[in-house]
């Protein structure tokens, strides 16, 4: 029996254009370039949780595209991802993964788990075969406790007491490694990973900006939202600058049109045929 | 056969931004101080101007270790004209000189972009600028490094010199003053830090004038 074209599912990526852009780019056309978001994520658990934090730069290349922009995402009430690569790979997977999780809770009648989250996640990068540019520090309290897990592009995870991920990870990893401990209070734990980003932030090129932080503890959360904003604007002229509101005038020349047609109306009004 | 290329390459790119521009008695050369590699920043404290000549200075962006070089063979030259002609060089001359240094290694160049500001004969503010192999032009005032095309824009409208715009440079330096001159720079740096990741930490810049030098820093953001 035939399948119509139509009936055959619209799954995974097309590569039916892959030769005419290859043949394109041997010829020396540019493919467009990418937003990636440079990045420094960190996750921690400490006593009562789980703690996530992100900076808010977002580079195309050498240039900042956004200077505050939101790279810690919303998956559950109780489940926070941080994303770093490739900006729309990440807001597309963890909005894709948040509305799957959110049909299942319909479903079961349960809060959702993290590791739910972290089994969609990683099955939807390993069919992508890493061309979905996504990797994510995964949190959140559940029923069975708190977890912290790392995903990377290709749809491989850890599961880790302190994570780090993005251009900002060394710099941000290295904080970690020197001060991290089990069982932090909310306080040590929350100004750990602000000492982490502010590492990436400073030390990296990639990252900048502000300090995003989110705070997960069985049966609340907390998003603080630029929780450190610690790059003001250096200087501001006293003075101020003035822009001309019109385009500038360069050259006036006046021709004028020859006329074609001389038009005369004869009686009647001018709308009578 | 499809050729092979060397994985391994003699250049590398510091980043930075280097700015000048040309007053009727003045010259503003400023640069940024932030020397990096790839996505690390390896000092926020490195000057990338050098005094050429008692009426010359020079700010490069690029390859630092080029750039070191340039200014040593530049350097030098200008001791042996002392030597030989008992005065400083002009700047015009120092000009001439970097365009003929550059384009000697035409076939291996310096990875260095350049701009040079001072005083000329006269007193008036002069700044050239160049390319990585030595075409140069004088201007009323100048862009060059990472930075230069967030930067060049805002000037074009700020300062409407004869520079790259239509009119041939009659008269290139800007009616601006001093004070008003040093506070553009400011502002034009502070803004190219909050775009640019290869810009920032602080920016240093050398205000010449018939009274002399005078050097003064700002600090910028160090993210």
């Amino acid at each position: 029996m035939l399948i119509e074209a139509r009936d055959v599912p619209n799954l995974g990526f097309n590569f039916d254009l892959y030769s005419r852009n290859d043949m394109l780019t041997k010829k020396g056309l540019k493919p467009p370039g990418y937003l990636k978001t440079g990045t420094t994520i960190v996750g921690l658990i400490y006593k009562e949780g789980v703690i996530l934090g992100a900076d808010t730069r977002a580079t195309a290349g050498p240039i900042v595209a956004d200077k505050n922009c939101e790279k810690i995402h919303y998956m559950a009430p109780n489940i926070y991802c941080c994303g770093a690569g490739t900006a729309a790979d990440t807001e597309a997977v963890t909005d894709n993964i948040s509305s799957q999780l959110k049909l299942h809770r319909y479903h079961t009648g349960r809060e959702s788990r993290v590791v739910t989250a972290l089994t969609l996640l990683k099955s939807h990068l390993f069919r992508y075969q890493g061309h979905v540019s996504a990797a994510l520090v995964l949190g959140g309290v559940d029923l069975t406790g708190p977890h912290l897990h790392t995903i990377y592009p290709h749809g491989s995870t850890d599961t880790l007491p302190f994570a780090t991920m993005g251009s900002g990870s060394l710099a941000a990893m290295a904080i970690f490694e020197s001060e991290y401990r089990e069982g932090l209070t909310r306080d040590e734990g929350v100004n750990l990973v602000t000492k982490a980003i502010c590492s990436g932030i400073f030390n990296d090129l990639g990252s900048g900006s502000n300090v995003d932080i989110c705070v997960i503890e069985k049966g609340k959360k907390e998003y603080l939202r630029n929780h450190l904003t610690p790059n003001p604007r250096t200087y501001i002229s006293s003075k101020g600058y003035a822009f001309s509101k019109k385009t500038e005038v360069l050259l006036t020349k006046i021709t004028p049109l020859k006329e074609l047609v001389d038009v005369v109306q004869v009686g009647g009004d001018g709308m009578e045929e | 056969m499809p050729k092979e290329h060397a994985n391994w390459s003699p250049y590398d790119n510091n980043g930075g931004t280097c700015v000048a521009i040309a007053g009727s008695d003045y010259c503003v050369i400023a640069a940024d101080t932030r020397m990096s590699t790839g996505y690390s920043i390896l000092t926020r404290e490195y000057s990338k101007i050098c005094k050429l000549a008692d009426k010359s200075f020079m700010a490069s962006s690029g390859f630092q270790a080029d750039v070191k070089a340039l200014q040593k063979v530049l350097s030098s030259r200008h001791l042996i004209y002392q030597h030989q002609h008992n005065k400083q060089m002009s700047c015009p001359a120092m000009a001439q000189l970097l365009s003929n240094t550059l384009y000697y290694k035409r076939f291996f160049p310096y990875y260095a972009f350049n701009v040079l500001g001072g005083l000329d004969s006269e007193g008036k503010g002069c700044v050239f600028t160049y390319d990585a192999v030595g075409s140069y032009e004088r201007v009323g005032y100048s862009a060059q490094g990472s930075g230069a095309t967030l930067i060049t824009p805002f000037l074009d409208n700020q300062l409407k010199s004869p520079s790259p715009l239509l009119l041939p440079a009659k008269d290139a330096v800007t009616p601006l003053s001093e004070t008003e001159a040093v506070d553009l720079v400011k502002t034009c740096f502070a803004s190219a830090t909050e775009r640019d990741i290869y810009t920032g930490d602080s920016v240093e810049i050398i205000i010449l004038n018939a009274n002399g030098v005078r050097r003064e820093t700002e600090q910028l953001r160090r993210d």
